[in-house]
């Protein structure tokens, strides 16, 4: 299958990008290097391509309820042009997907998805419709440029202006078909852009003319993921799935069991009654290596858990690592019901002491 | 880019510097630039009898970790410990303070199925 490009792949080139088949879609994963880039959107700001994201539209007088129906978080009490983080969950309680959820009006909504879960959203939503409720994917048409750290406030304001520079957190605006968020992925303050295909390339050359002289770079799927590691952010895939629920995963915030009625929500009624059995954590090593997905993770000579995602962390100079333990190893601090056997995590076949770290492993001016 | 006359290399991507009998290897230039940031890297230990082409020792950027390969059969005789705080000399100097190991020969005609500098070159070339 041929892979997409998205509309800024010629820009990519020219910035000479080193790309990588990500679900289908041919994205940059670096261009001077992950460290750098990552350091960049720390420190200064980076400009990231992710056209890959979809976008699915909901409309209507019945898409608040549609909405509500599906997510686990309450879009009833969020306000007009703000934004929320969100599972969808199946009836086991699973995640379908990790989304947020744009809220224009009561009758419209846009749900910005995971690229790999485009096709099994849409499907989802479409399997539970309501007759006053239209969903549109607009994936297709639009295109998506973020821009993260600290310095994209003015580099924003020097593109499209004071007004949307000024967005306060999690508030959107939508102005002649470009639609611009005061979101991220990276722990950072940043900003993220939807606007038509078309309309990507001149965007992107302007984002980065106004921000070069202030450090701003390119940034790429790389460091985007070393970033959201740090920030403690999860990735759909790896450190949850359909068989991974809100609760274990670490986000029972986003679950808001005062809501009537939702998809999952008797499972998940009953999970938090009963106690999760395994629970998302983060982890530091107190040997030298890097823990990376699959990893098993041991107590008492038993495997307890994986890890889920791990990397070298750019900021902090250590390996960090998120996954999935017993619920009684899950303690901050604990190395093993705070006995004297630490927790180990098996890379190629050697055991390295490790530690459950709190999370996250980076906060902004923290 | 740079591939010193005086080094075998293999398909691999490591090169190996021959002296008495002994060969200390590492990866070249092409290599680490393809890896980008080297951030750890595990070393086989002192003493340990490899077969040519096995794993041996694991070199980690931030997105993922990549075998050596023993480009020899013999013993490791000695390893870089400075890398252990230092993988970042393997970006540096990758044919020099960046070496990783040493091994000793067990067959001196092993050398034979090694590539030279401008096979190695060839092979990067033709974008291996």
């Amino acid at each position: 299958m041929d892979t997409i490009k998205t509309p800024l792949y010629e820009a990519h080139q020219r910035l000479g990008a080193r790309f990588i088949e990500f679900h289908g879609y041919e994205l940059p994963l670096e261009y001077t290097g992950i460290i750098e880039e990552h350091l960049a959107v720390r420190n200064q700001a980076g400009l990231f391509d992710l056209s890959h994201m979809g976008e699915i539209e909901v409309q209507g007088g019945d898409a608040l309820r549609l909405l509500q129906r599906l997510i686990t978080n309450d879009a009833e009490r969020l306000a007009d042009r703000k934004i929320l983080y969100t599972p969808l969950c199946n009836p086991q309680g699973g995640i379908i997907d990790d989304v947020i959820v744009y809220r224009f009006n009561r009758e419209r909504f846009l749900m910005v998805v995971n690229a790999s879960n485009i096709q099994k959203v849409y499907e989802w939503m479409q399997g539970n419709s309501l007759p006053g409720a239209r969903v549109l994917d607009r994936s297709q048409e639009l295109g998506m440029i973020a821009i993260q750290g600290p310095l994209s406030q003015s580099v924003v304001e020097g593109v499209l202006g004071k007004d949307i520079a000024n967005l306060s957190h999690h508030a959107l605006v939508e102005e002649g078909g470009m639609i611009v968020s005061r979101t991220g992925y990276t722990g950072e303050d940043g900003f993220e852009v939807y606007t038509p295909n078309e309309r990507c390339p001149v965007l992107w050359e302007n984002f980065m003319s106004a921000g070069k002289p202030l450090g701003l770079r390119p940034a790429g799927l790389g460091a985007r993921d070393t970033l959201r590691l740090e920030a403690g952010l999860l990735l759909y895939g790896n450190d949850i799935d359909d068989n991974t629920t809100p609760l274990e995963a670490g986000i029972a915030w986003t679950v808001k069991f005062y809501k009537e009625d939702f998809i999952g929500k008797e499972t998940l009624l009953s999970q938090k009654a009963s106690g999760v059995k395994r629970r998302l954590v983060g982890l530091e090593l107190l040997e030298r290596g890097i823990p990376r997905t699959g990893h098993p993770i041991l107590a008492d000579s038993n495997k307890i858990g994986y890890v889920t995602s791990g990397t070298f962390s750019p900021s902090l100079q250590k390996p960090i690592a998120m996954g999935y333990v017993e619920s009684n190893y899950a303690e901050v601090g604990a190395s093993a019901l705070g006995g004297p056997v630490p927790l180990l995590v098996e890379i190629r076949g050697r055991q390295l002491k490790a530690r459950i770290a709190s999370l996250p492993f980076y906060k902004r001016g923290g | 880019m740079e591939f010193p006359q005086d080094l075998y290399y293999t398909e691999t991507h490591e090169w190996l510097r021959v002296k008495d009998g002994e060969v200390t290897v590492g990866i070249t230039s092409y290599a680490q630039e393809q890896l980008r940031d080297v951030v750890f890297i595990e070393l086989p230990r002192v003493g340990k009898k490899v077969k040519a082409k096995d794993p041996c020792a694991v070199i980690e950027s931030v997105k993922a970790a990549f075998d050596i390969y023993a480009p020899l059969s013999g013993t490791i005789t000695g390893v870089n410990k400075e890398l252990e705080g230092q993988p970042e000399l393997v970006n540096k100097d990758p044919y020099g303070l960046g070496w990783m190991f040493v091994l000793k020969m067990e067959d001196l005609t092993q050398l034979q199925t090694l590539l030279n500098a401008q096979a190695y070159a060839s092979i990067i070339k033709e974008g291996h």
